[in-house]
């Protein structure tokens, strides 16, 4: 949540002159194109790793069946971390 | 002019430059584009003079430097400064490569996922063998979140694991996605345009919308190869941070 309100700060802060707007305007346009490949990467992933795991243990359809949903967790995980709705991995250290 | 919108993403090879383990070391027209995007960027750099009052490229030259700077520095802080050299050659070369491609013609180095895929992992790498370097084992803490029960902590582990596996993917689809698409997107509504003007007349009149999105759509192209370069800048300084400030 801190995240979030430091990026409004940011974003209030920002209203000074005309390169400032710019580049604000660009990262935000930036944020907005990272949210969906996040997610697709995910997706895609996750289809990825469970079809190369049933071909090499011959477990199908179970490895893409797990693998899809765990791949799609791990999307939607990192959505949020863009968002900056959830803690960042790297906050643990 | 050719119709299929696929033709122009097609590798042709130019000429061998020899043979490592029986396969064929070939000089590409992708390698030509990035050898000519390295020779514009050396050349932009370079080539326009370290004036006191900067002329044109003199200040397109400077204020890509600023821009890559301030980028670093608001993103990574002032530490982030020393990884300036690899942010701003990616920066410089996405740019003026996607730039290049939208020259009718011209190939687009970008529109390769290899390209886009070396490029992210290079990234990922070094932000692995620095967090490494400057965290020690305590690196792998990134996978292990505070606060989970034992019984659920081995499926939140392998979900974290995809979720950091998953960084360079999205980092090098994003962009190769976006390019491939938007070239896709320009060739299938110019080739409208030549397929309704054989028609006759009326299909001149029809051809003015597509000509019209063709028009449209390469702003739109400009715009993208920019931010693209950008995105993939900024996402850079934002893994580079991570493994310079861990805990922020």
């Amino acid at each position: 949540m801190s995240e979030i309100r430091d990026s409004r700060k940011i974003g209030t802060d920002s209203s000074g002159n005309e390169q400032d707007k710019a580049q604000a305007k660009a990262s935000a346009m930036a944020t907005g194109l990272r949210l969906s490949s996040e997610l697709v990467a995910g997706v895609l992933v996750g289809a990825a790793l469970g079809w190369g795991f049933d071909r090499l243990l011959s477990t199908s359809p179970w490895g893409l069946i797990v693998f899809l949903l765990l791949g799609f967790t791990a999307g939607v995980m990192n959505v949020m971390r863009t968002a900056g709705v959830m803690a960042k991995q790297s906050e643990r250290l | 002019m050719a119709a299929d919108p696929i033709h122009q993403f097609e590798i042709t090879k130019l000429f061998t430059i020899g043979h490592i383990g029986g396969q064929e070391i070939a000089f590409t027209n992708s390698s030509a584009y990035m050898f000519l995007s390295v020779a514009v960027i050396s050349l932009l750099m370079l080539g326009t003079g370290r004036r006191l009052v900067p002329g044109r490229l003199q200040s397109v030259a400077e204020l890509s430097y600023e821009f890559v700077a301030s980028t670093i520095r608001s993103t990574a802080g002032s530490e982030g400064m020393k990884f300036f050299p690899l942010v701003f050659s990616l920066f410089m070369f996405i740019c003026i490569s996607n730039v290049i491609g939208i020259i009718p013609y011209t190939f687009t180095v970008s529109s390769h996922l290899i390209v886009t895929a070396a490029l992210a992992l290079l990234v990922f790498f070094i932000v692995l063998i620095y967090g490494f370097y400057k965290n020690g084992l305590k690196f792998f803490k990134l996978f292990v979140p505070s606060g989970v029960p034992i019984y659920i902590l081995p499926l939140v582990v392998l979900i974290e694991v995809i979720s950091f596996f998953l960084k360079p993917v999205s980092h090098s689809v994003r962009l190769f996605a976006n390019m491939l698409a938007g070239h896709i997107a320009l060739k299938v509504f110019a080739s409208f345009v030549g397929m309704l003007g054989a028609i006759g007349f009326i299909g001149w009149i029809g051809a003015i919308l597509p000509l019209g999105l063709t028009v449209a759509l390469t702003a739109l192209e400009i715009l993208v190869a920019f931010l693209q370069a950008y995105v993939f800048t900024i996402l850079t300084c934002i893994y580079l941070n991570d493994a310079i400030h861990p805990g922020h």
